[in-house]
């Protein structure tokens, strides 16, 4: 095709625009000559930087990525299927399993669920020890992330660190529950029991050295240059996208979103009771959501602190009947989980068992967002931003 | 007494053999032992405790271990090439220790082009680590070998730079010579300490050590491996005795390339000659043929310290990274060093 013919067909009269498409298409012709042939590479099912059977389809240029998906499912478990042939009391030890990291902390939302359909509320007590073990399974939660940080980067004595000082959390939890990972503690109404004696004090001692363990994160980990680089203006998720993407949790915040349930709603727990600061961070690059889950893990301890000494006497258990029969009706109640936002939607017809129940949980959301936010970046980069953004795999595949 | 006449080659043989046996297999153990312990209390935990008293006997465990399992070959890997891969590394590390003296007369073999040598040898093993990452037809592990070549070549250069320093301060490239020229050196015509190096040449003996770090793919420098990235990097497929090389040659390159270091940098196996007034390598007493290697191992375990130190509490950097601080951190410093030892020499 001639000059005359594009410039005519165009309907272009400027040479300067000729020019342009010209010099477009010699750029587009040397492209085709430079091209290389991209490579696909399975990040997964089984790699060590998925933490679980993640699979990520990443197309490569050299080091570079040009497309990828997560594909999610390896470890389907059929949680929402399985509750509807159980009872409600018996659902607790299913869903706790799910991000088995924070496990107390899945079993509340649908306890509450619970007691919404049935109009009954826990006793003030019981409300104040629910949240005392809803904060200490995300400081049990968020302490691994700050310690699995480093092994993803290549710095083996974090994770060290971090599971001497988890071990004290979850034998907390252990001592009040009786089980380190999955409790099933939490009733219709209330709790199974009240606290053991001595727990208070104990619980005092181990907050002051998960502090300890938050400034010596804070100075091997974040305070390295290394970490910094690797870290800042990497991975960057803009605030309209977060949102767009139904982010939740710490990955919202850190893109400058002030949003927490645990102060933006009234639920029937003790939040509200005390004073916290909820931590934001204006840049959404994967140090801000790695230093946002930082200050939460201290924010975590104070609140556990100010709760144990405002923490009411009285019963842990409401009046409910022997056999739960949960009225008709459905209910939604989400809460702010170590992960971000987990959610119930209970649908009930008055039986023993739900009807059907709808798990929103946080981390399948949260990496929605992989395939716009892992666009462009460098191999070493994925590793960092699915890091930074923190799933656990059980919380994707229910 | 027995006497016997052994020809030079004869005797090169034997040095080599025995210095390998002597030397190589209780040092390696010693290492091993104390860098999984010093690295264990670091993390707070124990390290290795059951195999052996103190768990002294944990690397023949696992030397055992390795020796017991199927040697894998993939199915579409270049067969002789992926068997030839991990002996190629470790050759590589048992040629450096050649020229390594231990004593006045305690080294297996010695000669002027000593330096040279030894940055020579000590790039072979780049091929290896090349062959091994493309014959093991794994993606990662291809990924992991040509990042591995890109690293070591950039790190060969401010490495040879940081050492011609040293060379030019000492006016020779023979190891054993360069430690004379630091025991029985003085410094401003004080000769209580010598005249190690690293004093001199502070700047040479820093940039020798993060290039050692980079040449050994130890983290912050250990793209290469990436074991959260690329699983483990060049070292993806291999199993049994052949991984069981690539780990030894791991350990056995950064003790080599810590010797190495404190020859060219902290006075090696001497101590000061004023010390006990020896003024030439003749009249250094028979003794320090014992205690020299003893004085190398120590000054090996603190270097090999360092190096481990540094590998255990930082994290890695980026490609482009680690290229950058090569090209426009390590050399043009290391450059500069050259030129200034070059103008001191002269002026004094």
């Amino acid at each position: 095709m001639s000059v005359e013919t594009v410039s005519g067909s165009l309907g272009l009269g400027d040479r300067q625009k000729l020019a342009y498409i010209a010099s477009q298409a010699a750029d587009a012709r040397l492209n085709v000559e430079l091209e290389t042939e991209g490579m696909t590479l399975n990040i997964g099912p089984q790699h060590p930087a998925t933490h679980g059977t993640l699979r990520i389809i990443c197309r490569l240029d050299g080091e570079q990525v040009v497309w990828a998906e997560p594909s999610a499912g390896y470890m389907h478990r059929g949680y929402e299927k399985l509750t509807e042939v159980r009872t409600f009391p018996q659902v607790t030890s299913l869903v706790n399993r799910i991000d088995w990291l924070g496990s107390f902390a899945n079993e509340v939302p649908f306890i509450l669920a619970a007691e919404k359909l049935m109009g009954i509320e826990a006793p003030p007590r019981a409300q104040h020890i629910r949240t005392i073990l809803f904060e200490l399974s995300r400081i049990a939660n968020v302490s691994l992330f700050l310690g699995d940080l480093g092994v993803q980067m290549g710095a083996v004595t974090p994770v060290f660190m971090a599971f001497r000082d988890r071990e004290y959390v979850l034998n907390l939890i252990e001592g009040a529950t009786g089980g380190r990972f999955h409790p099933n503690f939490d009733r219709i109404g209330g709790l199974k029991d009240d606290l053991p004696k001595g727990w208070i004090d104990e619980t005092r001692g181990v907050m002051r050295k998960l502090r300890n363990f938050c400034d010596e994160i804070e100075t091997l980990l974040f305070g390295n240059e290394i970490f910094q680089a690797r870290m800042r203006g990497i991975g960057v998720i803009p605030k309209d996208i977060g949102l767009q993407y139904g982010l939740s949790g710490a990955n919202l915040r850190a893109s400058g979103v002030d949003y927490d349930l645990r102060r933006d709603q009234h639920l029937p727990m003790a939040w509200d009771k005390v004073d916290w600061k909820v931590w934001t961070h204006p840049d959404g690059d994967s140090f801000a959501r790695c230093w946002i889950r930082l200050m939460e893990t201290r924010e975590s301890t104070l609140i556990v602190d100010r709760l144990l000494d405002t923490i009411p006497s009285g019963a842990i258990m409401a009046k409910v009947p022997r056999i739960i029969k949960v009225p008709e009706g459905e209910a939604w109640v989400s809460t702010e989980n170590p992960l971000g936002e987990m959610g119930y939607y209970v649908v009930s017809k008055g039986d023993l068992g739900p009807f059907r129940v709808k798990i929103r949980s946080a981390s399948f959301n949260n990496i929605s967002i992989v395939p716009w936010v892992l666009r462009g970046v460098l191999v070493p980069d994925i590793i960092t931003i699915l890091a930074s953004l923190y799933f656990i795999l059980g919380d994707i595949d229910r | 007494m027995i006497s016997l006449t052994i020809p030079y080659w004869g005797q090169s043989i034997l040095r080599v053999v025995g210095g390998a046996v002597a030397v190589l297999l209780p040092a390696g153990t010693i290492v091993y032992l104390f860098l999984f312990k010093m690295m264990s209390f670091m993390q707070s935990r124990l390290g290795p405790m059951e195999a052996g008293p103190y768990g002294s006997m944990q690397l023949f465990a696992e030397v055992g271990k390795w020796l017991q399992k199927e040697d894998i070959v993939p199915e579409k890997a270049d067969r002789v090439i992926f068997k030839m891969a991990p002996i190629i590394v470790l050759v590589s590390t048992f040629l450096l220790v050649a020229v390594v003296p231990f004593g006045p007369d305690a080294y297996f073999t010695q000669f002027d082009a000593g330096v040279f040598y030894m940055l020579a040898v000590s790039s072979v093993s780049v091929l290896g680590i090349l062959i091994a990452g493309w014959s093991s037809a794994n993606k990662y592990s291809l990924l992991g070998g040509l990042r591995a070549a890109g690293q070591l070549i950039a790190y060969e250069l401010p490495m040879v730079l940081a050492v011609v320093g040293v060379v030019i301060q000492a006016g020779t490239m023979n190891l054993q010579s360069i430690v004379l020229e630091q025991n029985g050196g003085s410094m401003f015509g004080w000769d209580g300490l010598g005249n190690p190096y690293i004093l001199t040449q502070f700047i040479g003996f820093a940039v020798f050590m993060i290039a050692v770090q980079a040449e050994l793919t130890q983290t912050p420098f250990d793209m290469p491996i990436a074991e959260s990235e690329l699983v483990s990097g060049y070292m993806t497929e291999y199993s049994g005795f052949r991984f069981l090389m690539f780990f030894i040659a791991e350990f056995a390159t950064a003790g080599v390339f810590s010797l190495i270091a404190s020859v060219l940098f902290l006075g090696g196996w001497g101590i000061p000659f004023s010390w006990f007034g020896w003024t030439s390598v003749d009249s250094i007493d028979n003794w320090m043929n014992v205690v020299g290697p003893l004085i190398m191992f120590t000054k090996m375990m603190g270097l090999v310290f360092l190096i481990m130190w540094v590998r255990f509490s930082y994290p890695r950097f980026r490609e482009d990274q680690l290229q950058r601080f090569a090209w426009k951190v390590l050399i043009p410093v290391s450059l500069v060093n050259i030129m200034v030892t070059a103008i001191l020499k002269v002026a004094f």
